[in-house]
């Protein structure tokens, strides 16, 4: 590792403070290339053990081998923030990536929405998982590996099952519905009253017990650890654990165009500024920059997937060119890449960048589609709606209690995968220890029903 | 702010190249194929011709698992964005190369399918299952025998080459010149030659007569339940005894020997005369087989409807030749039909065992049975030769 490096952090530090960017501090970490696959794969320096990270780790590691995908940095917001640079960089990359990380930490800190969920999870994520690692490590100990292993078979199964919109320290549902109305004093009251005074006062209404759920429920980490009849302490706990996860991963995965595109603009102009910056460093270091942001392969003529780096740089490029960077950063602040992309995608800077549609048929024909400017923002969005998960929700809980579930195909446009949704409910089942169904449609779009056996 | 944290001091190892967490859950991982392995060890292994196959391994294709998540169905038509240069209209894959669209499934890893081959040692699967399901280790049937064989007694000055024996040599160098340091010299008289005699042997050979019913009646699935159930028999009674061999017979209304690997391939027509597998297999054992230095085993598959007149015969050739075997098992194979050797054949064999002959029996419905059918005859057989 460089110590050459070192010496240009601060001084970049104070570059961007000048350049306006507003950031809490960040601590620099140079770790091997293994460790650095790891955190891509777990999400976070030290998380909860579980198989399907296993898996994960191995598909990293054939496309590593294959040559694929080479990670330069990996960043933890928070106060301070964290980053993780490959050892392996070179000093052109680390300049580039010390850059690309202040970004971030400036997007972080301001984006409403990292804001609103940092709030919920407190800024100290990094520190709250290796917690939760160690409370399972825990659970392991005590209760056995195949039981702890059941409970995040479920949990991690329902990952992206959370509403960001409710507070991480969630409320069980009233347990009574509101109260009637007091009755009116009128005129029929008063003389009614005057006839047998004792009896007047005996006009209150019993209360009534609320459902549950009083409403579709699609917090279902939150509901199953809160209402499964027969869960033990401990299992709910690791519900909670991974659901305070999932707080934390969705600002990442729902600003991920704005935020990519964020730190990719400001390392470049850092990049511009920093005077101070050896001349090749800089040269390679712009190289390194045109590799990131590279929409389409350079053996290529067409790309079937959009570069989230590219898009984000290229609009942000265009709304500070054209709007100044006041707006630009109100944009920053108030957006996620819903409302960034359908506002801020236009018609001309989607032709300029040869952004098209294309359908891809199961035979594996693909064919380009006409242009359509909102057509294409939905296509570029749509993987992204309700935490890329099917909308399921939590619709009741009968007598003997059976969990219903129901999935609304008529957001997502079309029914679930019958086997997985199968395996899921297998999953659930073992923690909620009743029957479980679920309702969803099938390829005619007729109501099914699914069951655990 | 001021340290970095970058590096570490030197010499001092940091807490994550201690060891590595994506290794550690992918054996997790491993681990769980494994098991799931070999949950269905009765299935893999029906599909080859293993019993007498000399390889040791059997090599098992298996995807990753995958860790289910809620997903919409595959619809027919996927839309993606793209980037590049291409008009609309423009077909830019034609049908038939099978590619995913572009765009992945969030958080999965669709498709990309990798492979991976496990090769699983039989010996190692066998002790699992004795493990597992704690199965007595059988002890070899030693019966008195007339045959014999050479062993090693005591040594000579004289002898064959071959059978020089060194180190005693060597010892009585020493004793004879008392010095050590010198150079060794031998002289004829330092010479030991090992020397063998002659001796009785305890019959320590085994033959396993695996017998099937092959008449119409029998599917294919049948036959390969039973085939599964051979395969395990053989490995467990391989464990016990140093030579065994196989016999393969299978009868219609007639009998015949086969190798193992025509054997699970035959298939016959018409009905079903027991008594005649049961005379073959007689006839072999008188052939080849002598009661007193050889253990002999006879495992009979069938539906177990035999024909109605054959029972007399049956009865008497099968108990003669579980006279003179350590144990006669049969398992009835009716996919589908579970009617609990409320048959024929059952009844024959629940006589046998009522009448204090080391037999049993077992219904064979599905895979999953083939476990416990081994158990059984397993746990039969170790009571049989304790009593």
């Amino acid at each position: 590792m460089s110590e050459d490096w070192q010496s240009y952090v601060r001084r970049i530090e104070e570059l961007a403070a000048r350049s306006g960017l507003d950031f809490h501090p960040v601590d620099f970490e140079a770790v091997p290339d293994s460790f650095m696959m790891e955190i891509a794969v777990y999400g976070l320096p030290v998380r909860m053990p579980h198989w399907s990270f296993g898996v994960r780790y191995i598909y990293q590691l054939i496309q590593r081998h294959m040559g694929n995908s080479r990670l330069f940095e990996v960043v933890f917001p928070g106060n301070p923030g964290h980053a993780y640079l490959a050892d392996s960089n070179g000093l052109a990359e680390n300049v580039l990536v010390t850059a690309h990380v202040l970004g971030h930490a400036d997007f972080s800190k301001n984006n409403l929405l990292f804001q609103r969920c940092q709030g919920q999870v407190s800024e100290h994520i990094v520190e709250h998982a290796a917690n939760h690692a160690r409370q399972i490590q825990q659970a392991i100990e005590q209760y056995g590996r195949e039981r702890v292993e059941i409970v995040l078979d479920a949990a991690l199964a329902l990952e992206q099952h959370i509403d960001v919109d409710q507070t991480l320290r969630r409320q069980r549902y009233p347990e009574y519905l509101p109260d009637p109305k007091p009755l009116v004093d009128d005129d029929f009251r008063k003389r009614f009253a005057a006839l047998d005074p004792s009896a007047a006062f005996n006009f209150t209404e019993v209360k009534k017990k609320a459902p549950v759920p009083p409403h579709p429920e699609r917090d279902l980490l939150w509901f199953i650890a809160t209402y499964a009849p027969d869960m033990e302490s401990w299992e709910r706990d690791i519900f909670l654990a991974v659901r305070e996860e999932s707080f934390y991963f969705y600002p990442v995965f729902a600003t991920q165009i704005m935020n990519e595109g964020w730190a990719s603009y400001w390392h470049a102009r850092l990049l511009r500024e920093a005077d101070f910056i050896p001349q090749q460093a800089y040269v390679d270091a712009i190289k390194c920059h045109s590799d990131v942001v590279r929409p389409i392969a350079a053996d290529q003529q067409v790309a079937l997937s959009i570069n989230p780096y590219h898009l984000g740089f290229s609009m942000w490029e265009k709304i500070i060119e054209k709007e100044g960077l006041e707006t630009a950063r109100k944009i920053m602040q108030q957006d996620d890449d819903f409302g960034f992309v359908r506002n801020y995608l236009t018609r001309e800077l989607a032709d300029e960048l040869h952004m098209f549609r294309y359908s891809a048929r199961s035979d594996g024909q693909v064919k380009v589609l006409e242009n359509d400017l909102t057509a294409l923002h939905e296509t570029v969005i749509h993987h992204k709606y309700n935490f890329g998960a099917p909308s399921v929700s939590a619709q009741h809980i009968r007598v003997d209690g059976t969990l219903e579930l129901v999935h609304d195909h008529t957001v997502d446009g079309r029914g679930l995968d019958l086997e997985r949704s199968r395996r899921v409910l297998e999953y659930v089942h073992k923690v909620w220890r009743r029957p479980v169904i679920l309702q969803t449609v099938d390829q005619q779009g007729s109501g099914l029903e699914i069951k655990t056996s | 702010m001021e340290d970095r944290g970058g590096k570490s001091p030197s010499g001092l190892t940091k807490w994550y190249e201690l060891f590595s967490r994506g290794a550690r859950d992918w054996l997790r991982h491993d681990e769980k194929v494994r098991d799931s392995v070999r949950e269905n060890l009765p299935q893999i292994v029906a599909g080859a011709d293993v019993i007498n196959d000399s390889t040791k391994t059997v090599r098992v294709p298996v995807r990753m698992l995958e860790h289910y998540h809620f997903r919409l169905r595959r619809p027919e038509e996927q839309q993606g964005a793209g980037q590049g240069a291409a008009k609309p209209g423009d077909v830019l894959q034609g049908p038939q190369r099978q590619r995913g669209s572009g765009e992945k499934g969030p958080g999965g890893q669709e498709d990309g399918e990798v492979q991976l081959l496990l090769e699983l040692k039989i010996d190692d699967i066998v002790d699992w299952l004795w493990e597992e399901m704690q199965l007595p280790n059988l002890k070899a049937r030693v019966g008195p025998s007339d045959e014999t064989d050479w062993v090693r007694e005591g040594w000579d000055r004289r002898g064959a080459r071959s059978r020089l024996d060194r180190r005693r040599s060597f010892k009585q160098l020493v004793k004879r010149r008392g010095n050590p340091n010198a150079t060794p010299t031998f002289t004829d008289d330092d010479l030991r030659f090992r020397q063998l005699a002659r001796r009785k042997q305890p019959a320590i050979h085994a033959v396993v007569f695996f017998m099937l019913d092959v008449s119409g009646s029998m599917s294919d699935r049948d036959r390969k339940l039973a085939k599964s159930f051979f395969f395990w028999v053989v490995q467990g009674l391989r464990r016990e005894y140093r030579s065994m061999e196989t016999v393969f017979v299978a009868h219609t209304t007639e009998a015949w020997e086969f190798t193992e690997s025509e054997f699970f391939q035959v298939s016959g027509t018409g009905g079903t005369v027991a008594s005649t597998g049961f005379a073959k297999v007689r006839e072999i054992m008188d052939e080849r087989y002598n009661p007193a230095r050889c253990n002999i085993y006879l495992f009979y598959a069938s539906d177990g409807d035999n024909s109605m007149g054959d029972n007399a015969l049956a009865r008497e050739t099968l108990r003669s030749i579980a006279q003179d075997a350590c144990f006669t098992g049969y398992v009835e194979v009716s996919s589908g039909l579970s009617r609990q050797l409320a048959t024929e054949t059952g009844r024959l064999y629940a006589e046998l065992a009522a009448s204090g002959m080391a037999a049993g029996s077992y219904a064979l419905n599905d895979y999953d049975d083939v476990w416990g059918a081994v158990r059984h005859f397993f746990t039969a057989e170790s009571k049989a030769i304790e009593s």
